[in-house]
């Protein structure tokens, strides 16, 4: 006979107030502390090792079943993070020959299978996405971190404990690619009889969190590592299920009933609802930019600066936060003035249609001589935030200064293709401006990939074509530049001559927002798209 | 009879294959490009040549479909350009979930649309047939995502008596058949069965008022039958033309709702083809699409067949 614990408790007398904060107490001990997180993907990214779905996928299955070795602080809210030591304590250029840089490695790291973290294992991992000669290369994982990695040219184990990177050319800024390399266990992939199809089931990393479970395209389930290197990054809580919703109104909704105990990317209408249920909404400067990247080619009329300032000062940008239920920041710069890399335009972005008007007027053009143009927008998908209605409030404002702008709307994976060809390409025959909303996490993402006429499309996504000496001239010099600092300078200042040549039209910053459970206690949201789920309790 | 099962079985390659023809160059001909399933958006054009080599994406396109035709006559669909993984895993695990989704839909549909036909039809002119025909109207009329939303709003945000979303409390993979599990399956189940009831409906309403206006039906009554007993004639009569319009129906069902499976992040077909269209994803939208239409087909042969078993007067040769 099976007699439950209430019962033999009551039948013994015991059942009483102490007793009853005696089986809490121990309840409390044993109970396991679990969230339960609705996420806006179709699939769980990929869990070998780098994941795939862009960089809002490294906060799910990257950063924590695993640890990059230069890390970036994601547990402050109020400013900008920083790179900081991850699996790599230090790490320096050569002053002899600054594009060889030494990591030395962190003592005392096991991965989630017991093995050590040591100068083999970040070498076979760099193998493992960069030399397709090796006998463990993953195409897939290779696919996501490879452009990731552009300056890296080679590697080399230094000793037990320290390793070697070369760049392809000096580059100052190289730490920034390390953020996107993750480290995980060669012992674990020769235990698994060196699938990666298996290791993406039971994978192994240095990380917070272990995968305990994983139901492809429906949910992840994540549990707390005791034995984490880092007591920073320690999780609060025991598990972390990741449940996959790709639909907001369907994330939304799951909130609502209690299915799930917090979402990102709420339905903007449902917005209301959600806190009046007594939920909280968090959100943070994100670094992404939803903007128009116009054409500086010859013949587009975006040549003349005069047109670009005006396009940016007809914008009520207030009005289009208020279209986005508040929940975006309007954009005067490609990155935030809260940003180190913001520094002090002369141009000042701003709402102030007369001057626009006066602008386009002495560009030749007004409301009944328009000058018309054709832009290629996306009328959807990940960062595009709401794309057309956004596209077609900015389109009546211009018209009404004198810019008749058509649009040809097409799927965002269509976008990509174009943004990637450039400006020059034969399909952009008569488009002046592409709408890709950008990432613009660091210097290399937010600027120089941009803006740098060695970047200019196909090689990179200098889509425009714009060349500009003196911007050349200071990026070069910032990645020349090892005091940090310095860095920071020369970058603010190519963002002001980017903002005051008005290279893009700037209109709203995403604040990717997140809406917590009344049992969510505790979520801090770092100004980047990496977020660091062990600030969960 | 095995002859005519020879005859339909072999008909049925040329359709696969012309299915998958189509399909590919349809995806082909779409803007876009397979390799944003693989590689980051900005990924620089020296990466995205090496990747579209890696995956063989850059040959001709007769020899990309010749390649994956002489794998999937092997039985393997290839892996997803987007996950990596095996197609046929996806799809085993999607079509299961499909399935289940699907033969509630059709139990409900096709029990509720048989039965309110059948009221019709008998009471034909009454308030009873205005009501049935007009729940056959509003099923085949109403938008199903827009009611799976409001019985979302109403049953799991208002009420809170069923879950909104997914596919059991852990998932599709520890699927069981209790309270637990199978309250998922109600919303999806019912927003998905209202279009099948209509039609079903309707087209029970038409054949059994036909049939109630035959000779036969009169000799009956003639002979002193009673209602059950007609009823059972009737019934029999209108089996074959109704299970041909339930045969379609599950079919159709079989082929997953993208926008119901969306709405209710059940992973299905229909929630991988949703994914698999957006991204690209060539080897799923080609594996989920021959399967689906070899079942399709396999499920009219079916039918086919029942029917004859039903009516000995429909020949098959």
């Amino acid at each position: 006979m099976n007699l439950s614990r209430r019962a033999l408790l009551g039948a013994t007398g015991l059942a009483t107030l102490p007793s009853g904060l005696i089986i809490s107490e121990a309840q409390a001990q044993t109970a396991e502390r679990v969230l339960r997180y609705g996420i806006s993907m179709a699939d769980i990214p990929l869990t070998a090792g780098q994941p795939d779905r862009g960089a809002g996928a490294y906060q799910f299955t990257g950063y924590t079943i695993y640890d990059p070795l230069v890390a970036w602080e994601m547990d402050v809210a109020d400013r900008p993070g920083k790179l900081v030591p991850g699996l790599a304590t230090s790490w320096e250029a050569d002053p002899a020959d600054r594009k060889r840089w030494t990591l030395k490695l962190r003592e005392g790291v096991k991965f989630h299978d017991g093995s050590a973290l040591d100068a083999d294992a970040v070498i076979w991992n760099f193998e493992k996405v960069m030399n397709n000669q090796a006998p463990h290369f993953d195409q897939r994982q290779a696919a996501q971190v490879r452009p990731r990695l552009p300056s890296l040219a080679s590697w080399k184990k230094l000793d037990a404990m320290t390793v070697e990177l070369t760049t392809k050319a000096v580059d100052s800024l190289f730490p920034y690619q390390l953020l996107w390399f993750l480290v995980s266990s060669p012992a674990q992939y020769e235990k698994l009889g060196r699938s990666w199809d298996r290791f993406a089931s039971e994978p192994s990393g240095t990380g917070p969190f272990r995968l305990a479970r994983l139901v492809p395209r429906e949910r992840a389930e994540l549990v707390k590592n005791t034995a984490y290197w880092n007591p920073d990054r320690m999780p609060k809580v025991d598990r972390v299920v990741l449940v996959c919703a790709p639909d907001a109104v369907t994330r939304s909704n799951a909130l609502l009933s209690g299915q799930v105990d917090l979402i990102e990317t709420p339905a903007l209408d449902m917005v209301p609802q959600l806190k009046a249920a007594g939920n909280r909404v968090v959100e943070n400067v994100t670094p992404h930019v939803w903007n128009y990247h116009l054409s500086m080619l010859e013949g587009s009329p975006w040549r003349d600066l005069r047109l670009r300032q005006a396009a940016n000062l007809a914008i009520n940008r207030d009005d289009i936060v208020a279209l986005l239920g508040g929940l975006a920041k309007p954009a005067t710069g490609v990155v935030d003035p809260a940003s180190p890399w913001f520094g002090n335009p002369s141009f000042k972005v701003r709402y102030d249609p007369d001057e626009a008007r006066k602008l386009v007027q002495a560009a030749g053009f007004s409301p009944r001589n328009p000058m018309k143009t054709r832009f290629l927008i996306a009328t959807g998908g990940s960062g595009q935030m709401l794309s057309m209605p956004m596209n077609e409030f900015i389109q009546q404002a211009w018209k009404e200064i004198g810019i008749e702008v058509e649009f040809q709307p097409v799927e965002l994976e269509v976008l990509y293709t174009a943004w990637r060809n450039g400006a020059a390409h034969e399909s952009m025959r008569g488009i002046t401006a592409n709408n890709v909303a950008y990432v613009t996490s660091d210097p290399l993402y937010a600027l120089v990939r941009f803006f740098h006429s060695n970047q200019v499309a196909p090689v990179g996504v200098n889509w425009s074509h714009a060349r500009d000496a003196e911007t050349d001239k200071l990026i070069d010099q910032a990645v020349q530049s090892f005091d940090v600092a310095e860095q920071d300078r020369l970058m603010a200042r190519v963002h002001e001559r980017v903002v005051d040549q008005a290279l893009l039209v700037f209109v709203v910053h995403d604040t990717n927002p997140h809406v917590l459970g009344r049992n969510v206690r505790n979520y801090t949201q770092a100004q980047h798209w990496f977020q660091d789920l062990t600030t969960l309790a | 009879m095995l002859l005519y099962l020879i005859r339909r079985i072999l008909y049925a390659i040329p359709i696969a294959l012309a299915v998958g023809l189509v399909c590919f160059m349809l995806v082909q001909i779409a803007p876009g490009d397979p390799i944003n399933a693989i590689v980051p958006a900005d990924a620089p054009q020296e990466v995205v040549e090496q990747v579209r080599r890696d995956y063989g994406l850059d040959k001709p396109l007769p020899v990309q479909f010749g390649i994956w035709l002489s794998r999937v006559v092997q039985g393997d669909l290839g892996r997803s350009l987007a996950t990596g993984r095996p197609v046929t895993a996806d799809l085993v695990s999607a079509i299961g979930n499909t399935l289940m989704l699907a033969l509630a839909a059709a139990g409900i549909g096709f029990v509720m649309g048989s039965i309110l036909g059948t009221i019709a039809a008998v009471f034909r002119g009454s308030w009873l047939d205005k009501l049935a025909v007009g729940f056959a109207a509003a099923g085949v009329s109403i938008p199903h995502y827009w009611l799976g939303m409001v019985m979302v709003v109403l049953f799991s945000v208002t009420l809170n008596w069923l879950p909104a979303m997914g596919a059991g409390p852990g998932g599709s993979g520890s699927w069981a058949w209790d309270w637990e599990h199978i309250k998922y399956l109600v919303l999806p189940a019912v927003t998905l069965s209202v279009i099948p009831m209509g039609i079903i409906t309707r087209t029970v309403r038409g054949v059994v008022m036909e049939l109630l206006n035959q000779d036969f039906v009169t000799t009956l009554r003639g002979k002193g039958l009673r209602r059950g007993g007609i009823a059972l004639h009737v019934v029999k009569n209108a089996a074959p033309s109704v299970l041909a319009v339930m045969g379609l129906q599950l079919g159709y069902l079989m082929g997953g709702s993208i926008l119901v499976e969306t709405v209710f992040s059940w992973p299905g077909t229909g929630f991988l083809l949703n994914s698999a269209i957006f991204q690209r994803d060539l080897p799923v939208l080609q594996g989920t699409i021959l399967v689906l239409a070899i079942f399709f087909v396999a499920l009219n042969l079916a039918v086919d067949l029942i029917q004859t078993a039903l009516d000995p007067r429909i020949r098959r040769a």
